[in-house]
């Protein structure tokens, strides 16, 4: 199969249609990034905690709100996770001290709010060890023998199956249990007496304080600043200087424009999102570097100088293999973002975007200002001796 | 035909290592399992656990030593008959202001100060005299002193950490100083396993600062009570310490005078052990050392009658009257559960943290949420591959299968290598490889291309693929480095979930060069060869 056969399009001679697109692009991205004063940095740069909190059926986000709101000073954020039984719980930066304060308060009210007065043992927030403990003396008097490496290994496989999907960490009902390998319904009995289910599970808890946050700040921005400045040298080592150049400015534009997507979409910049817009600044320059080697090589064979025909011909010539490959790429970051879960979901979306910002800025962005480099120093060189005269 | 064998041999014999590396010699399907998951390190954020991240509050331990060079100068001062105003210690907040900490030495009769240097010069090698006035001095600690004073703190906050901490019983462990040794004093403590950290915490914040006082006098209701006794100012030696109310302790808050050095410190101890007393009520029994044993039998055999004060982190626990001469026994009340003894008696023996600590950061990923992001991530990577599988072979037919081929083996490696460098594999690295799918079929489809225009223009088979082969090498190397780059610097700046990220990504892309241009030409000079004169090739043009 063949879908690009020997095309002759002429990318350049449509340039000013491309620029006009991209100047757009960044416009847009730039207002909504100045009108919502700023990109919305995630914890990991903000710092503050975040709580993952799952219920057993739909979350009543009003009344967590309520009750989590009234212990703690200041403004949280209880947002759903969409599609799932989950919310995120976001306290605001403090010192360090009062946001694990505040983390442990919002896990006791947590439990106050939803969970039993009772002594029994919340299974929905419990580790196996407490079950061991917890279970120990009620099944010899229940006269279920069972020594500790039993106990033990029935412990692990109700947590085991209490956290496999599709329970996730929360158990509706302690009926469940009766799949689980080893509980009898004699053990079931003694675990009802003993234990109870809160609606809701404690999933996972990020506290980052404000010495951390600022650090992770720096080190994203060197980080991207360093990669850019590498491949920089790079390509002026590999090629010209003014290839490099090239590269970076088109690179550029597409971490700006990615950006700016964030913002229109009101994504949040994590850290994992820093990680795919490095990703993306290697892609795209993988992209412009196969046009520029097609370039370079046309220019050793024909022992000519830069023409607009030579990079219009380099970029039909690579055009099968920029689509092909930017296509499958696509979709690996797509089903990423379709199936990866909310963890991922930054990391992708910037894949996404980026992949094709990525292919779109090496053939309409690198290409001309190469073109528009060699015609100026064309000029040039042409207008001096004229002077001299 | 002669290389193309040992081409063959090398990609079996790699294929072979890695594989062996992942699984190892299995003898049944359980040990297979149980091989892939041991050599696999699955990171915190996928298989659950917690990671916190702490800051040794050093200035804690520099007044602790200002506080003791103070008491040791002031015994001397009181041996020699050198009478002073006072002598006291300034106050650093923060942890930048630790090595600020001074000592203040007010009114040594002039005539005396000859004798007063003598004295600091032989007792306080370490600190630096300066005098202020003629009656007044400053005492400040060495530049080498105060770095060997913090990292000694660091090292010993590790130490009693990793103590208490695999006194929980938490095999997979591991209490390291963050960047190494004579970095900051940050130490990052990661505990696979376990998705509640509040336990840990709570064991750490707990100073386990245990002394046992001699009674002066006392209980009074309130500090100002026992103040009004004795006209504003303590007695000599003397200091007022106060007794918390624990749940369900009638006794109520009190105060107590005590002596100024306690009889027993928390040094003195040889073991901790949760007992529980003739009620049932659970509290902690201590043993002492063999040479704090004498010590404390004379002080009780003098004390009898009198009460003893067993005080944790400045606070009293308990008061009891002393019966009769004790040996070497002790034991704390009060504890509201096995769990809060055994704890107790745990941070016991491990000893007293330095300093004060703080905790920076909290990572905590429940199992479920571990579980829940390994399979959304195995969906997602199991789309996108079957996915481009499926468009290769369509799409470039016989040649297709080389590059499916190539991918597969790509995977295989990038295990294989994880498996021997004991990396681990975190989410943003299972992104990586799911990145890496697509990264990988560029460089097939950039050789598969070129090998196309060369048979378009008219070369021979077995031409066109050496041409496309070589022409195509140039620009995979060029677009691997400048990836290879980039993961570079992640990897000097990133938190260690996104170097998980780029160390995938390096392995893979290496991986990804000696499959693509290696293994896949291999098998194009295989099949070439074959067919003996004159191939054709599958290539789907």
């Amino acid at each position: 199969m063949e879908l690009f056969k020997n095309t002759q399009i002429d990318f350049l001679g449509k340039q000013k249609i491309f620029i006009g697109i991209s100047l757009v692009l960044l416009a847009t991205g730039i207002a909504s990034w100045a009108a919502k004063g700023g990109l919305r940095y995630g914890i990991d740069f903000t710092g503050g905690a975040n709580i993952n909190v799952r219920f057993a059926s739909k979350p009543p986000i009003d009344r967590i709100r309520a009750a989590v709101g009234a212990k703690i000073p200041g403004e949280i954020s209880v947002q759903e996770v969409t599609g799932e039984n989950e919310v995120i719980i976001g306290l605001p930066l403090k010192d360090e001290k009062a946001l694990q304060q505040e983390r442990e308060t919002v896990v006791a009210t947590l439990t106050e709010t939803f969970g039993e007065k009772t002594d029994r043992l919340d299974l929905n927030n419990a580790n196996p060890q407490q079950l061991v403990e917890r279970l120990r003396e009620p099944l010899q008097r229940a006269s279920i023998p069972m020594n500790d490496e039993q106990l033990g290994q029935l412990a692990r496989r109700v947590f085991e199956f209490r956290n496999t999907p599709p329970r996730s960490g929360v158990l509706a009902s302690l009926d469940q249990l009766r799949e689980v390998e080893g509980v009898t319904p004699q053990v079931l009995d003694v675990i009802r007496q003993q234990c109870y289910l809160a609606p809701f599970t404690i999933r996972g808890a990020e506290v980052i304080g404000p010495k951390v946050g600022a650090e992770m700040r720096n080190k994203a921005v060197l980080a991207v600043l360093y990669a850019l400045g590498g491949m920089l040298v790079y390509l002026a080592f590999r090629f010209e200087f003014i290839y490099g150049l090239a590269a970076v400015i088109a690179v550029f534009h597409d971490v700006i424009i990615t950006l700016g997507f964030f913002s229109l979409t009101d994504k949040e910049i994590s850290l994992n999102v820093i990680a795919a817009l490095l990703t993306l600044v290697g892609y795209s320059m993988n992209d412009t570097i196969v046009v520029f080697d097609r370039i370079r090589e046309t220019l050793k064979l024909s022992r000519r100088e830069l023409t607009p025909q030579i990079v219009n011909d380099s970029i039909n010539q690579t055009l099968s293999r920029t689509v092909l490959t930017s296509g499958l790429t696509f979709i690996s970051a797509l089903a990423l973002w379709l199936f990866g879960g909310p963890v991922l979901n930054g990391f992708a979306f910037a894949l996404v975007v980026g992949v094709i910002v990525g292919t779109y800025s090496s053939i309409f962005v690198a290409s001309p200002i190469l073109v528009f480099w060699h015609e100026r120093s064309r000029k040039g060189r042409r207008a001096a001796p004229a002077a001299a005269k | 035909m002669k290389s193309l064998k040992w081409k063959a041999a090398l990609i079996v014999a790699i294929t072979l290592a890695c594989l062996y590396g992942v699984f190892g010699v299995p003898k049944s399907a359980d040990e297979l399992i149980a091989n892939w998951k041991r050599n696999i390190r699955l990171g915190l954020d996928l298989r659950g656990g917690s990671m916190l991240l702490l800051q040794v509050q050093l200035q804690d331990a520099f007044k602790l030593e200002a506080n003791t060079q103070i008491e040791r100068l002031k015994e001397e001062l009181g041996k020699q008959s050198i009478p002073y105003q006072s002598i006291d210690h300034n106050d650093p907040q923060t942890l930048a202001e630790a090595g600020d900490i001074a000592i203040q030495v007010r009114g040594i009769p002039a005539e005396k100060s000859q004798l007063f240097r003598n004295i600091v010069a032989e007792l306080l090698p370490s600190w630096v005299l300066t005098p202020l006035s003629s009656t007044e001095y400053r005492l400040t600690l060495k530049p080498t002193e105060v770095l060997a004073l913090k990292e000694d703190t660091v090292q010993r906050a590790i130490t009693t950490i990793e103590s208490r901490i695999n006194g929980l019983g938490l095999a997979e462990a591991a209490v390291q100083r963050r960047g190494g040794a004579g970095s900051e004093a940050e130490i990052l403590i990661s505990l696979p396993g376990l998705d509640d950290p509040a336990r840990v915490k709570s064991i750490l914040q707990t100073a386990a600062l245990l002394e046992l006082y001699e009674v002066k006098d006392g209980p009074f209701p309130r500090q100002e009570d026992a103040l009004a006794k004795y006209g504003g100012v303590m007695p000599l030696n003397t200091k007022l310490m106060r007794s918390a109310p624990r749940p369900g302790d009638p006794a109520g808050e009190g105060w107590y005078v005590v002596t100024r050095t306690p009889v027993i410190t928390g040094r003195d101890l040889r073991d901790a052990r949760p007992a529980q007393d003739e009620f049932g009520k659970w509290e902690t029994a201590f043993v002492l050392s063999q040479e704090a044993k004498g010590r404390f039998a004379r002080f009780t055999e003098a004390n009898i009658g009198n009460r003893l004060a067993i005080a944790l982190d400045n606070q009293i626990r308990s008061a009891p009257t002393i019966q009769s001469r004790i040996e070497d026994q002790g034991r704390i009340t009060g504890a509201a559960s096995h769990q809060e003894a055994s704890d107790l008696a745990l941070v016991l023996r491990a000893g007293s943290l330095p300093a004060g600590i703080v905790y920076l950061q909290e990572q905590t990923v429940g199992p479920s949420l571990g579980a829940d992001s390994i399979r959304k991530g195995l969906i997602a990577g199991a789309v996108g591959l079957v996915f481009v599988v499926v468009f290769m072979l369509i799409y470039y037919a016989g040649a297709g299968v080389n590059a499916v081929v190539a991918l597969i083996l790509n995977g295989v490696i990038l295990i294989g290598c994880l498996a021997y460098l004991e990396a681990v594999l975190t989410l943003p690295g299972i992104a990586g490889i799911i990145l890496l799918i697509g990264m990988a079929v560029d460089s097939n489809v950039l050789i598969f291309e070129r090998i196309r225009e060369e048979l378009r223009a008219g070369k021979a088979t077995a031409a066109a693929v050496d041409t496309g082969f070589s022409k195509a090498f140039l620009t995979i190397i060029d677009t691997h480095v400048a990836t290879v780059v980039s993961c570079a610097f992640l990897f000097m700046f990133g938190t260690p979930a996104i170097r998980g990220f780029a160390v995938t990504l390096v392995i893979g892309l290496v991986a990804n060069v000696f499959t693509s241009v290696f293994v896949s030409r291999a098998m194009f000079q295989f099949a070439l060869a074959r067919q003996g004169f004159n191939p054709r090739l599958s290539i789907g043009i």
